[in-house]
């Protein structure tokens, strides 16, 4: 049991780093993001197209099967998805809130996009699964009954430091109080003399930068796939909608619920249906608590 | 190319193109009327397939449920009354809040679908499908030529049955209740009106149409598989009513017949130019133009081909072009 709870663990620090850029736009330019999950798949492929021009493989760090020039070539791709998103928003999600389009065209403009991202990376690097390296976890035993294999433990650890580092932002620099201000009331941020552009580019930068270190550490233990993004949407919601819309630190940990009921319903035996778990998790909680565990009553 | 064969082409052409509009039809009153954005019309559509199937096929060796045989049109009443009330428990959970929710939720529900449609092998055989579905008059003719067109004859009187119930409503008090649930929902609950009870019965109403198409695909095409139901179909039904014009019943069906025309005709001259090892990308480039084709028609017409009349009532008639007095507010 312990060891479907720590194997949930590691699901969850990539669902979560994936969620909070959904939240993050869900607060600030107020819509459900469909394309969240080609934001992830695009920062793996971005570090794929950095490892392979770096050409020294992904390295290693002791008994972890990733090292430097893996994370070099994410923080390249953490440049390149981010750069790519803000075009994105400016070709687009701009010339529709110039327009006042209503918040349901935003989702479906973000909706096409989703399909669109998906199919050019098949254009672009094929339909086939593509890995960083060739990979073979090897575990080892933490506590007697709970083995765990290095390399996931590195991913809780860079998940828990990317989730820290959001927090100093968010509550330490003046761009991360402006955020939280606009999250909370845009008219009012504007008026107190808030350049509510330069909140939103941010938000993509930051929601763009940790899915691309979702999507690469993704990538490295399982595998790169155009679908990958979008087959990890539907646990990125359930961990948005379970925490808490509104609430960044609630997305967290509807990550975690979601990740270990997901390992659970492995547990007995009803792996096929991981992602039903978690859409049955958010219609519960929907219909209990709408407003999350974490969340305040709009 | 003699008549015969470019006529049971066009028949079969059009036997496709209505299942589109019908399920075309279905969206229009969610998000046409409504404003209802639901991702999950493949899910829909799906329910009320794979329902018709298990109520109409015959037993299989390798199933613990299903195969009973019934007579087609209870498959078409099953499926229409499972995928309702798929909508109704869906609804119910989200519909009183925000927008998003009816979106993540009905994406939700179409990968659970997709998902049970492959797992559950005991009812639906998983990805190796079911087959031998009994299609209506199927036999009359040696070329099929005839019972596809009474088949067409089925799916026309689908359409034309939805149609005319639709327009009825829509033109109605209670159709005018949504539209103005649509442009505004604060003002039409400060009006009295219980907007949750209105967007439920709308929603419920359009997923139960896109059941009745799934179940006629179903039955036309005589076997279906989880990968008759992947999310492209979703969007293509979108472009369809966009294109179409959103908020138009007519526009719902011209534009399931112009998009699926666009589609399958560039398919084949996609199949025809590029050499077969280039197939996958070519599938790929042709999901990126229709996807563009929604982004631009989303950014520069709105509106669609035929715009949506603003009619208040039957016995209030007004000219094209007039707008009601409430629209200027």
């Amino acid at each position: 049991m312990m060891q479907y709870v720590a194997d949930g663990i590691v699901f969850a620090a990539i669902i979560s780093l994936g969620a909070i850029g959904l939240s993050m736009i869900y607060n600030i330019l107020r819509f459900a993001n469909f394309a969240q999950g080609e934001i992830v798949a695009a920062g793996a492929y971005f570090a794929l197209a950095f490892v392979a021009l770096l050409g020294a493989g992904v390295g290693a760090m002791g008994p972890v099967a990733f090292g430097w020039p893996l994370l070099v070539s994410m923080g390249f791709a953490m440049a390149a998805t981010s750069t790519m998103v803000l075009l994105v928003d400016w070709l687009l999600f701009r010339q529709l809130r110039d327009k006042n389009a209503s918040r349901i065209a935003l989702i479906m403009a973000a909706f096409g996009v989703s399909l669109m991202g998906r199919n050019i990376v098949t254009l672009a690097a094929g339909g086939d699964p593509i890995n960083y390296t060739f990979y073979i976890p090897r575990s080892i035993e933490l506590l007697p009954g709970l083995r765990l294999v290095p390399d996931d433990l590195a991913i809780i650890a860079i998940a828990a430091l990317s989730v820290l580092a959001l927090h100093l932002f968010l509550s330490r620099t003046t761009m991360g109080r402006w955020m939280r201000a606009t999250a909370e009331n845009p008219t009012l941020a504007r008026i107190n003399g808030i350049d509510t552009r330069v909140v939103i580019r941010w938000t993509w930068i930051i929601g763009a930068s940790l899915a691309t270190i979702a999507g690469t550490l993704q990538g490295h233990i399982v595998e790169l796939r155009p679908e990958m993004g979008f087959s990890l949407l539907l646990p990125m919601f359930a961990a948005l909608i379970l925490g808490g819309v509104g609430n960044v630190y609630g997305t967290v940990l509807g990550a975690i619920v979601v990740g270990v009921s997901q390992s659970l319903a492995v547990a007995i035996g009803l792996s096929a249906y991981r992602e039903a778990v978690a859409f049955m998790l958010m219609l519960a909680i929907l219909l209990v608590r709408p407003q999350g565990l974490l969340g305040e009553r709009e | 190319m003699d008549f015969l064969s470019v006529l049971s082409f066009a028949v079969f052409f059009l036997i496709f193109a209505s299942f589109f509009s019908l399920t075309s039809l279905g969206l229009n009153m969610q998000w046409g009327f409504t404003g209802l954005f639901n991702v999950g019309v493949v899910g829909f559509y799906a329910i009320g397939a794979y329902t018709s199937a298990i109520v109409t096929g015959p037993a299989y060796p390798d199933t613990l449920f299903g195969g009973f045989g019934l007579p087609v049109p209870l498959g078409y009443l099953a499926a229409i009354l499972t995928s309702a009330l798929a909508a109704f428990v869906v609804g119910f959970v989200t519909l009183r809040l925000r927008e998003d929710y009816l979106a993540i939720s009905t994406f939700g529900i179409a990968v659970t679908i997709q998902l049970l449609a492959l797992n559950l092998q005991s009812v639906t055989r998983g990805p190796n499908g079911l087959y031998s579905l009994p299609k209506p008059f199927s036999g009359l003719s040696a070329s099929n030529l005839v019972d596809n067109l009474l088949y067409l004859l089925i799916c026309l009187a689908c359409i034309g049955a939805v149609y005319w119930a639709f327009e009825r409503m829509v033109r109605s008090p209670w159709g005018r209740v949504l539209r103005a649930i649509r442009e505004d929902e604060t003002a039409a609950a400060a009006l009295g009106k219980n907007v949750f009870a209105y967007r439920l019965q709308a929603f419920v109403l359009g997923c139960a149409v896109m059941g009745l198409a799934g179940a006629l695909y179903a039955n036309f095409i005589g076997y279906i598989s989880p990968q008759d139901f992947v999310p492209i179909f979703t969007f293509q039904v979108y472009v369809m009513l966009i294109v179409g014009g959103s908020g138009n019943n007519r526009g719902a069906i011209l534009g399931g017949l112009v998009v699926w025309a666009l589609w399958s005709g560039s398919g084949g001259l996609i199949a025809a130019v590029l050499p077969p090892d280039l197939q996958t990308q070519a599938a790929a480039v042709r999901i990126v133009l229709i996807g563009l084709i929604l982004v631009l028609m989303l950014l520069y017409r709105p509106a669609g081909i035929l715009r949506e009349r603003h009619i208040v009532s039957h016995e209030a008639r007004m000219g094209d072009g007039a707008r009601p007095p409430a629209a200027d507010a």
